[in-house]
C-alpha cells in the first residue's frame, strides 16, 4: 500500500465545478460548460498519472491511499474520510472520467439550445465528483455518500425536464426504488459493524475470515438489495425504464456506462463476503440470471430506442451480476464486460441521441428507417456497438460476454448447466432485438413523420460516438489479450486457480455465435421481409402484449407496494384523526363534564383550567409547607 | 465569569429595550431584537470556546440562593450536553428573527410585543438547559409555555386559539405529572438526608422500585408530550400547522428538544432502574413515532402540517437513540437533536417564504415554482434532502449513528426504524413534485424569488447542514465524553462485535 495525498483531486475538480455552477447562477451561462468539461478532462488526466504510476509500482504496492480526515468517530464506531485506488477502483476511475469527458463534449452541442445548459453541467460534474467517490471511498460509509451522492445527480438528470408531470414521476420513482436499495447498503453497513466491529473495506476483509457464515451470508443478501437497487436487477428493477425521461447523454453516462454498473462494483469489493456465503452468492447469480432475460425480453417489444437500450443495459447488466456471483472465476470477466459495455452502449446511446437529434426528437423507432443514408457516421458508429453487444469477434463483446457464458457453464454441478444455458438464450435474445433496433431505425423504408429532415450530428457529437466505437471495437481484445485484466486484478481476489472445464472455450465461442446467428436471422425474417409499420399492429399475441407491458413490473408494483401503501397512510391519517386525538378530545370533554360542542368548550376550557390549576398549585404548596415546617 | 446569568439575562435586557421603543417604529423593535439574539450568540459562542471538553462535570455553575425556606436555588450549569443545544438555540434565534421579519405584520398584538415574547422566550430557552435544580426547570418549563401560547394565539395563522389552547392543555398535563413527581422527590429528600431541588443529591436517592417506576413516568410522560412521542403526539401538527414559520422554528427546533434533554438529564439521571424497566416499552413508541410520523406525512396536504409530522418521525430516532443504551446510539440522538433544528428550520422557513408569497399552505396550489422562483424552489429542495438525511449532510451522521448505535443491541428495531429512510424519500419528494415540478399552477406566475434579507437567513442553515454533514467531529468531540459518561453511570458498556477467534 502506498500513500498518495493526490486522490482527493479526482474528485475535487468535478466536485468544485458543480459548486461553482450551481452557487454562480447566470453569470456562469456562458463559459459554465467549457468549464466543467475541462474539469472533467482533469480528472481523467490525474486518473491517467496515477494508472501509469501504478503500473510502474509491484503488485502488492500498487493499492494508493489517503486519509483526509476523522469522519465519525463515536466509541469504537471510528470512520475515516478516506480515499482507496486500487486495481478495481482505478478501472472505474477511468471508465467515469473517460466516457463522462467524452459525454460532457458530446453534450455540448446536443444541450445547445436548452436555456438551463450550464444547470445540466453542473449536475453532470456533481455526478462524476459522487460517482468518484462511490468507487474511492476505503469503507461501506464513504461509499455511501456517493452512492446516495450518484442516486441525487440521476434523480436531478432524470427530472431535468420536470415540467413535464411524467418525467418529473420518473425522477421520483428512480429515487424512491433506489432508496430500498439503500437500505439495504444501511443494514449491511450495521451488520458490519456489529458482527465485525469496522465498516471498511479492509477491516471487513481481515474480519470476514473470524465471522459466522450466518451474518456474512445477511451482509450479502443486504448487499444483493443495494445493488438490485442502484443497478435495476430484479425485482427493484422498474425504474430505469422510465428513467430514459433524462436528456439521452445521461442515459449514456448515468444509466449505461456508470452509475447503473455500481452494484457490480459492490458486490465485486465485497468478494471478501460473498466467498465465504455461499447462500449469498447462489441468489446473486438468480438475481443476475433473471435480470439478464426479463430484460432482454422487455428489449424485444420496445418501440422507443431508448427504451430498448435501458432495457437491454439491465440484461447486459444481469449478465455482469450474474458473473460476480460465480465468486473468483467471475469477478474479472464481470469487470471486463463492464468496461466493454461501458464503451459500446454509451456509444449506442449517444448514436440514439444523434438520431433523435436529426429526427426532431422522436424516439418510436417505427418512425425511423432508412436513416444509413442520411446519418452515415451515426450508422457506422451505433453499428460497431451493435457488432460489439452481439459478441460478433473480433469485437469486445465478443470477449466479455463469451467468457462470462464460458465462467458461467465451468462454474460445477446442474447450476452450471442452468445458467450456461440462461447466458445462452440470452445473447439470442439480445441478437435479436438489437438487430431489430438496427432494422428499424437505419435500413428499410422512410416512415418518418411530416417536416422531418435527418441530418448527421455535427462534429462535437459524433467525435464522441467515433471514439467510442473504437473503444467498443479494440478494448475487448486489449483486455483480453495475455488476460491482461485478469492479471492486473487478480491480486484482489483469492482465486484458487482450479475450475472444472464443462466446455472448451471453443465450444462456447461456437455454441454463442450459433445463438447469435439464430436472433439475428429471426429479427431479420421478421422486420426485413415485410415493410415495418409506423404504428405498433394490435393484432399480436397475448405474450406479446404481455412484454409491452415490461411484463408487469408496474402493475405488480403498484398492485403490492403502492396501493397497500396508498390505504395505510389513508387509514392512519383516518386513524389519527378519529381515534387518537378524538380520545384525546373526548378525555377532554369528559373532564369538563359537558357535552356541548368542542369549540365553546376550548375557549371556557382554559379559564376553568386555569382555575383548577392555581387551586392545585395552592393545594400543592400548602402540602409542601407543611412537609418542610 | 457568570456565563449563564450573562446569557440569560441578555434577551431580557433586548426586551426591556423594545418595550421602551415607539410602537410605531416597527423596523427598530425588528433591529433591536437581531442585534440582541447575535449578541447572545456571539457570547455563547465564547462560552463555548472556554468548555472543557474532557471534564464530564457540570461546568459554569453559578448558584443563587432563592426560595431558603424550600431549599430552593436559582441554580444553574451545563454539561456538553445542555452546551450543544444552548448552542443550537442560540444560533436559531437571530436566523428566525431575520427570516421572519414581517412575520408579526397582521398578528392580533403589535410587532413590539411579538419581539419581546420572542426574546423573554430565549432567556427561558437558555435557562431550561442550564437549570441544576429541579424546581428552577420545572418553573421555566412551565413558564415557556406562556411565550409561546401568546406567540401561536397571537401570531398564527387558521385555528390559531384553538390550536394554541391545544397546546396548552397538553402541555399543562404533562407539567402537572412530573410536578407531582417533582413534589414527590423533594419529600423523599427532606426524608433521607435533608430538603433539596439540587439534581445531582436527588439522583442519590434511595427508592423502591414501584415509587421509581411511578415517578419515572410522570417525568416521562411530560417529556413525550413536550418531544412529541406517539401517542402523545396530536397537539404538534396542530400547532405547528398554525403558527407562524418562526414560531414554529422555535417550537420544533427548540421547545421540542426540552423533551428529549428531559429524558436523558432527568429520566436516565434520576431513575436509572426504571428506565432500563420501561426502555422496551419506549423502543417501541420511539419505533411507532418513526413510522407512525413518516406516513402521516405522507398524507398531509397542508405543508405546515407535513413538517411536523416528518418531525414526530425524527424525534422518534432520537428517542430510539437515547434509550438504545449505547455510545452510538446516544451520541447520535444529541448530534440528532442540534441537527434536526437545522433541517427542521430549513424546511419551515422556506415553506414560509413560499406561504406567504402564495397566501396559502395547501401543497397542491404550489406547483412548477422551480422555474418560477428557482433559488427559493432550491433552497426547499436543499431542506428536504436534508430532512430525509442525504449522506453527506449533517442528518445523516445522526440518524446512521442512532441506527447502528441501536442495531449493535436491538437489531429489530434498528431493521424496522430503517424502513423509515424509504418513507422519508417519499414524504419529502411527494411535496417536492408538487410544489416545485410540473407546470407553473396559474396564479404562481409572478411569485417573486428570495430577497438578499432571505438569502442571508437560510444561507448560515445551509452551511452549517453541509459543513456537519462532512466534519460532524467539533460537535462529535464535545458530546462524546458526556454520553460516553451517561451510559458507563448507568451501567451499560457497548456489545462487543461477535467476531469469532479461529
Amino acid at each position: 500500500m502506498s500513500i498518495s495525498n493526490s486522490l482527493v483531486y479526482l474528485i475535487g475538480l468535478p466536485f468544485a465545478g458543480a459548486a461553482i455552477l450551481l452557487l454562480g447562477g447566470r453569470r456562469t451561462d456562458k463559459w459554465g460548460h467549457l468549464l466543467a468539461t475541462a474539469l472533467s478532462g482533469s480528472s481523467f488526466v490525474v486518473g491517467l498519472y496515477h494508472l501509469i504510476q501504478m503500473v510502474n509500482r509491484p503488485a502488492e504496492m500498487r493499492p494508493t491511499s489517503q486519509k483526509l480526515f476523522e469522519w465519525i468517530s463515536v466509541g469504537s464506531f471510528n470512520v475515516d474520510a478516506g480515499l482507496l485506488l486500487d486495481q478495481l477502483s482505478i478501472c472505474f476511475v477511468l471508465l467515469i472520467t473517460g466516457v463522462g469527458t467524452l459525454i460532457h463534449i458530446y453534450s455540448i452541442a446536443y444541450m445547445s439550445e436548452d436555456r438551463d445548459r450550464r444547470r445540466f453541467f453542473a449536475y453532470l460534474n456533481l455526478f462524476i465528483a459522487a460517482m468518484l467517490l462511490l468507487v474511492l471511498g476505503d469503507s461501506y460509509l464513504s461509499l455511501y455518500v456517493g452512492w446516495e451522492g450518484v442516486g441525487l445527480a440521476s434523480y436531478l438528470l432524470i427530472g431535468f425536464w420536470n415540467q413535464k408531470p411524467a418525467y418529473a414521476t420518473a425522477s421520483k420513482k428512480a429515487f424512491v426504488m433506489n432508496r430500498i436499495g439503500d437500505m439495504g447498503l444501511s443494514l449491511a453497513i450495521m451488520i458490519a459493524f456489529a458482527t465485525m466491529g469496522t465498516v471498511s473495506f479492509a477491516g471487513v476483509a481481515e474480519q470476514a475470515d473470524n465471522t459466522s457464515e450466518a451474518a456474512l451470508t445477511a451482509m450479502g443478501i443486504m448487499l444483493l438489495v443495494a445493488a438490485a437497487g442502484k443497478s435495476a436487477q430484479f425485482p427493484l428493477q422498474a425504474w430505469l425504464g422510465d428513467a430514459m425521461a433524462g436528456p439521452t447523454p445521461v442515459s449514456a453516462l448515468i444509466h449505461a456506462a456508470t452509475m447503473v454498473t455500481a452494484g457490480v462494483y459492490l458486490i465485486t469489493r465485497s468478494n471478501f463476503v460473498f466467498d465465504a456465503a455461499p447462500t449469498a452468492q447462489l441468489l446473486v447469480v438468480i438475481v443476475g440470471g433473471i435480470t439478464l432475460i426479463f430484460g432482454a425480453l422487455i428489449g424485444t417489444a420496445k418501440d422507443d430506442i431508448k427504451k430498448a437500450l435501458a432495457a437491454s443495459t439491465m440484461s447486459q447488466i444481469g449478465y455482469m451480476i450474474l458473473a460476480t456471483g460465480l465468486g473468483p472465476i467471475g469477478y474479472a470477466f464481470a469487470i471486463m464486460h463492464l468496461i466493454t459495455h461501458g464503451f459500446f452502449k454509451a456509444g449506442m446511446f449517444l448514436g440514439a441521441g444523434s438520431v433523435m437529434h436529426g429526427m426532431n426528437d422522436e424516439v418510436n423507432m417505427r418512425k425511423y428507417g432508412a436513416l444509413r443514408h442520411f446519418m452515415p457516421i451515426t450508422f457506422v458508429t451505433f453499428g460497431i456497438g451493435y457488432l460489439a453487444i452481439l459478441g460478433v469477434p473480433p469485437f469486445a463483446g465478443f470477449y466479455s460476454k463469451d467468457m462470462i457464458i464460458e465462467a458461467a457453464f465451468n462454474s460445477g454441478g446442474i447450476q452450471a448447466i442452468v445458467l450456461g444455458s440462461l447466458t445462452l438464450i440470452g445473447a439470442a435474445i439480445t441478437a435479436f432485438y438489437m438487430t431489430r433496433v438496427m432494422i428499424l431505425t437505419f435500413t428499410g423504408t422512410k416512415r418518418w413523420d411530416e417536416g422531418v429532415e435527418p441530418h448527421e450530428s455535427p462534429w462535437l457529437m459524433w467525435l464522441p460516438m467515433a471514439v467510442l466505437a473504437v473503444g467498443s471495437f479494440t478494448s475487448g481484445y486489449l483486455l483480453y489479450h495475455n488476460k491482461a485484466l485478469y492479471k492486473w486484478l487478480s491480486p484482489l481476489f483469492e482465486d484458487h486457480g482450479e475450475h472444472e472445464e464443462l466446455l472448451k472455450p471453443i465450444v462456447v465461442s461456437a455454441l454463442a455465435l450459433t445463438m447469435v446467428a439464430i436472433g439475428v436471422s429471426i429479427a431479420v425474417y421478421k422486420y426485413m421481409r415485410e415493410n415495418v409499420e409506423s404504428v405498433a399492429p394490435d393484432n399480436v399475441s397475448r405474450f406479446t402484449k404481455f412484454v409491452r407491458k415490461d411484463l408487469m413490473q408496474d402493475q405488480f408494483n403498484e398492485k403490492f407496494f403502492m396501493r397497500p401503501g396508498q390505504l395505510i397512510t389513508k387509514a392512519l391519517v383516518t386513524t389519527e384523526d378519529v381515534v387518537v386525538d378524538g380520545s384525546v378530545r373526548g378525555v377532554a370533554r369528559m373532564a369538563i363534564g359537558s357535552g356541548s360542542g368542542l369549540r365553546g368548550l376550548q375557549n371556557g376550557f382554559v379559564r376553568s383550567y386555569a382555575a383548577l390549576i392555581l387551586v392545585g398549585a395552592f393545594a400543592l404548596i400548602a402540602a409542601i409547607w407543611v412537609v418542610v415546617s | 465569569m457568570n456565563w449563564l446569568t450573562l446569557l440569560m439575562f441578555l434577551p431580557l435586557v433586548g426586551a426591556a429595550v423594545v418595550s421602551v421603543l415607539p410602537k410605531a417604529n416597527e423596523k427598530a423593535a425588528k433591529q433591536a431584537a437581531l442585534i440582541t439574539t447575535v449578541a447572545v450568540l456571539l457570547v455563547t459562542i465564547a462560552m463555548t470556546l472556554n468548555f472543557e471538553r474532557e471534564n464530564v462535570g457540570v461546568q459554569f455553575v453559578e448558584k443563587y440562593t432563592w426560595i431558603p425556606s424550600f431549599g430552593i436555588n436559582f441554580a444553574v450549569g451545563i454539561d456538553a450536553i445542555a452546551l450543544v443545544l444552548i448552542l443550537m438555540s442560540t444560533v436559531l434565534a437571530p436566523i428566525v428573527v431575520l427570516a421572519g421579519w414581517n412575520e408579526a405584520h397582521g398578528g392580533r398584538w403589535s410587532v413590539k410585543t411579538f419581539y419581546i415574547l420572542i426574546l423573554v422566550l430565549e432567556t427561558m430557552m437558555i435557562g431550561v438547559f442550564a437549570a441544576t435544580d429541579l424546581f428552577l426547570f420545572y418553573v421555566i418549563f412551565e413558564a415557556m409555555l406562556i411565550p409561546v401560547y401568546f406567540l401561536i394565539g397571537g401570531y398564527g395563522t387558521g385555528e390559531r386559539a384553538a390550536a394554541a389552547v391545544k397546546f396548552l392543555i397538553y402541555s399543562l398535563v404533562g407539567g402537572l405529572l412530573m410536578l407531582a413527581s417533582i413534589i414527590a422527590l423533594y419529600v423523599m429528600s427532606g426524608d433521607q438526608f435533608g430538603h433539596t431541588f439540587d439534581i445531582n443529591e436527588l439522583s442519590q436517592l434511595q427508592m423502591s422500585s414501584t415509587t421509581q417506576n411511578l415517578l419515572f413516568l410522570g417525568f416521562f410522560i411530560a417529556f413525550a408530550i413536550k418531544a412529541p412521542v406517539w401517542p402523545f403526539h396530536t397537539w404538534l401538527p396542530d400547532a405547528a400547522g398554525s403558527a407562524s414559520p418562526g414560531t414554529s422554528v422555535l417550537l420544533l427546533g427548540v421547545l421540542d428538544k426540552v423533551g428529549t434533554f428531559g429524558m436523558i438529564r432527568y429520566c436516565l439521571t434520576l431513575f436509572p432502574e426504571a428506565s432500563k424497566t420501561f426502555t422496551p416499552l419506549i423502543l417501541i413508541l420511539a419505533v411507532i413515532s418513526i413510522l407512525y410520523g413518516a406516513f402521516l406525512a405522507i398524507g398531509q396536504k397542508d405543508i405546515k402540517r407535513l413538517i411536523a409530522y416528518t418531525s414526530i418521525s425524527h424525534f422518534g430516532f432520537i428517542t430510539l437513540g437515547i434509550f438504545a443504551m449505547t455510545s452510538q446510539g446516544h451520541s447520535g440522538a444529541v448530534l440528532y437533536m442540534f441537527n434536526h433544528a437545522f433541517s427542521t428550520a430549513a424546511l419551515f422557513l422556506v415553506a414560509g417564504w413560499m406561504i406567504s408569497r402564495r397566501g396559502s399552505s395547501t401543497i397542491s396550489d404550489f406547483g412548477g415554482l422551480q422555474r418560477v422562483t428557482p433559488v427559493l424552489a432550491w433552497s426547499f429542495f436543499f431542506a428536504g434532502l436534508s430532512s430525509l438525511a442525504l449522506p453527506g449532510l449533517s442528518s445523516f451522521v445522526s440518524e446512521f449513528l442512532v441506527l447502528v448505535g441501536t442495531f449493535t443491541r436491538y437489531p429489530v428495531h434498528a431493521i424496522i426504524a430503517t424502513f423509515g429512510i424509504v418513507l422519508a424519500a417519499l414524504y419529502i419528494l411527494i411535496p417536492v413534485q408538487k410544489a416545485l415540478h410540473g407546470p407553473t399552477t396559474p396564479g404562481n406566475e409572478n411569485l417573486k424569488d428570495l430577497n438578499l434579507r432571505e438569502k442571508i437567513a437560510i444561507a448560515p442553515v445551509v452551511a452549517i447542514i453541509v459543513a456537519l454533514g462532512f466534519y460532524p467531529s467539533p460537535l462529535l468531540t464535545i458530546i462524546n465524553p458526556a454520553t460516553t459518561n451517561i451510559i458507563a453511570q448507568l451501567g451499560f458498556t457497548d456489545p462487543v462485535p461477535s467476531i469469532e477467534d479461529k
